[in-house]
């Protein structure tokens, strides 16, 4: 099958007051149609910049961005406003992280929504407000009829969420690109909106990126899965091999400092340090400040991405591959350990 | 909403009453005596005392006030001038038009000069625009109207002589025997008085604007927007320009209030009929039921404005209920 969705070599960079920062270093990862890509790094990571690159939502005046992103063939970086807009909001589609100011406070709902429609298709306002009527139903809201005249203030946070949701489905796009969508739920909400979202793929059948920071949701819903650590990915495999082969030092990170209310763990582990400067990035592999495994190596040469042999699974380190197999395992023993 | 309105003009009476009073007490404690100059230069004490007992001036302050109070519910008059006893009712009738027109046409021309200005310096920061505007700003912040009234009047006025120096005409109806009137001669005698009076608002609003838009722009639901593949035209109208436009009615209201203020200075030095003018001629003679007249209708005018206001704020942002 061909991807959807290709990104190659992405480099995105901001300009600052202070000098240049590399948000997106050099990413490449492809999505078929109708799978789940999870992409799950820290803050800062680059993880929203990438899907925010692809879209073509940075600000143009201080971002510069090179390589490529095809979406079905078509080449997204450098493209036009025009030439984006014919697909932005149709083809594919973006759910943000905070539903509160997602939203124009001072339009109705329907204003929204009907809007997305208009800008794609040649309907009436009325035939638009009935697919608005359908999309929320869609999403589960009940009423929709009358709370297409509401504002967004007269709903809760999880119901903005699925008004954010049904604006993205409303034309029927190939993929849906959802940056943090149930970080600002509290967590009841956030199991709801998943559960509508994984409802809605098999119903509409669209490709999901979602990005996250939570490894959880990234198992609930992922096919594959993209780590990302200082503008880079640093392991990218199906999710099976993520969650019970880890070979990158910053996954092990991130799988131990889980929470669990099912096992009773003293404290959390933590990964030590902070994320790294992407104006300065530490030369050599970008995580070795904060990893355990360091060697010499690490501090001077960036490892590649490369697959452990006999795999298609991705990883940037410098360990060799039976200290990975081996402390993968420890790690993946202690989460599993802590859960039984 | 109607709860709000009743209760804001409940609020609106007691400050009309507080605000009179205390206009009366001050022009009671300063040191001079209205009789006295009502009367005349050549009065005798007689005449004087005889004067202070018709206007009630030999009454205490409180009687006054309650005697004015009385005449202005029950026969709607503010009472006649001390010094020629024209009615201070026709008074503001014939001033108020020439604020008027300058405060709303002023504010009008301001308006027209920021809001482009404003948006573009907004939507192409540090561009040649946004750093001119910015110089223009500096400016209009620093000058006083009354130095801009002169150098103008004296520029265009009377050195290159293509605008009157000062004078007022009538929009409609002129006086019989008036030297001029209608729309053109009114908009012709009023070009510098809206320039001088517009350019401080003109800079303050420039900047007001140009922030208010580039904190709208970075807003998320203009990234949804976007997102959804909406044209950026329509971004702009739709939701940048239409949400960065709130905190500007609220602030316009405010300020067309607050600019009868700055109205004295304009009208002063362009000879204009206004009320600022009426004060100051009042102030000078000590006439104080013009004085209490002007500021009676002032306070009226500012509270029917800030009332307006907030009705239409609530009407444009439907995050607010009035309660």
């Amino acid at each position: 099958m061909t991807a959807l969705l290709e990104v190659e070599n992405l480099r995105t960079r901001f300009r600052t007051d202070d000098g240049f920062v590399q948000a997106v270093d050099g990413v490449s990862f492809a999505i078929e149609p109708g799978s789940t890509l999870g992409i799950v790094g820290e803050s800062g990571s680059g993880k929203s910049v990438t899907c925010l690159t692809v879209m073509g939502l940075n600000d143009t005046r201080n971002t510069t961005s090179e390589g490529s992103a095809r979406f079905d063939g078509i080449e997204l970086i450098g493209a036009g406003r025009d030439q984006l807009n014919k697909l932005r909001g149709t083809r594919m589609a973006m759910i943000f992280q905070d539903p509160m100011t997602s939203l124009n406070p001072v339009k109705t709902i329907g204003w929204q929504l009907e809007e997305a429609v208009l800008a794609h298709q040649d309907v009436t306002r009325k035939e638009a407000r009935a697919r608005s009527v359908a999309a929320l139903g869609d999403v589960r809201i009940p009423r929709a009829e009358a709370r297409l005249r509401d504002y967004p203030h007269q709903f809760s946070g999880g119901m903005r969420q699925r008004v954010m949701i049904a604006m993205a489905l409303i034309n029927g796009p190939d993929l849906i690109i959802a940056d943090e969508p149930t970080t600002a739920l509290d967590v009841t909400t956030q199991a709801q909106i998943l559960a509508l979202m994984n409802g809605l793929q098999e119903e509409h059948g669209m490709a999901i990126i979602m990005i996250t920071h939570d490894l959880g949701v990234v198992a609930e819903v992922a096919d594959d899965v993209v780590v990302m650590y200082g503008g880079q990915i640093v392991e990218q495999a199906p999710v099976g091999e993520v969650f019970y082969r880890p070979r990158h030092p910053y996954t092990w990170g991130l799988l131990g400092s889980l929470p669990r209310l099912d096992a009773e763990v003293d404290r959390l582990v933590q990964i030590p340090g902070q994320p790294p400067s992407l104006m300065r990035p530490p030369d050599g592999c970008r995580f070795h400040p904060r990893c355990a495994y360091t060697m010499d190596i690490c501090r001077t040469q960036l490892p590649v991405l490369e697959t452990s042999p006999g795999t298609d699974h991705l990883q940037r380190c410098w360990l060799d591959d039976e200290t990975k197999r081996r402390e993968g395992t420890k790690i993946i023993e202690m989460v599993h350990q802590a859960a039984s | 909403m109607w709860r709000f309105i009743a209760r804001r003009l409940m609020w609106a009476v007691f400050l009309f009453v507080a605000v009179t009073f205390i206009t009366y007490v001050i022009f009671f404690v300063a040191p001079n005596d209205p009789a006295k100059l009502a009367a005349g230069k050549a009065a005798t004490p007689e005449q004087v005392k005889q004067v202070a007992e018709y206007l009630n001036l030999d009454e205490p302050v409180w009687k006054q006030y309650g005697l004015w109070m009385k005449q202005l519910v029950f026969e709607q008059s503010l009472g006649r001038s001390f010094v020629n006893r024209e009615d201070v009712n026709d008074i503001i009738i014939r001033a108020a038009p020439v604020t008027a027109s300058l405060v709303f046409g002023g504010a009008i021309l301001w308006l027209l000069v920021s809001i482009p200005i404003g948006v573009y310096s907004a939507l192409r920061p540090r561009s040649l625009i946004d750093r001119s505007a910015m110089i223009f700003v500096l400016i209009g912040i620093s000058a006083h109207p009354v130095w801009i009234g002169l150098i103008l009047s004296f520029v265009f006025g009377s050195y290159l002589g293509i605008t009157p120096i000062s004078g007022y005409c009538d929009l409609v109806n002129p006086a019989i025997g008036a030297e001029c009137g209608g729309p053109v001669e009114w908009a012709y005698h009023m070009i510098l008085p809206w320039c001088t009076f517009a350019l401080l608002f003109a800079a303050l609003y420039v900047r007001l604007i140009r922030a208010n838009v580039m904190e709208t722009m970075s807003e998320d639901y203009v990234r949804t927007a976007r997102a959804k593949g909406v044209a950026e035209h329509t971004v702009l109208r739709s939701h940048i320009l239409r949400n960065s436009m709130l905190p500007i009615v609220t602030i316009l209201g405010l300020d067309i209030a607050l600019a009868l203020g700055g109205a004295v200075f304009t009208e002063t030095i362009f000879n204009l009929p206004g009320l600022g003018r009426q004060v100051i001629v009042a102030y000078e003679k000590t006439d104080l039921p013009v004085i209490v007249g002007v500021v009676v209708f002032s306070t009226v005018v500012i509270i029917l404005f800030n009332l307006i206001v907030d009705c239409l704020y609530a009407v444009l942002d439907p995050r607010i209920r009035l309660t």
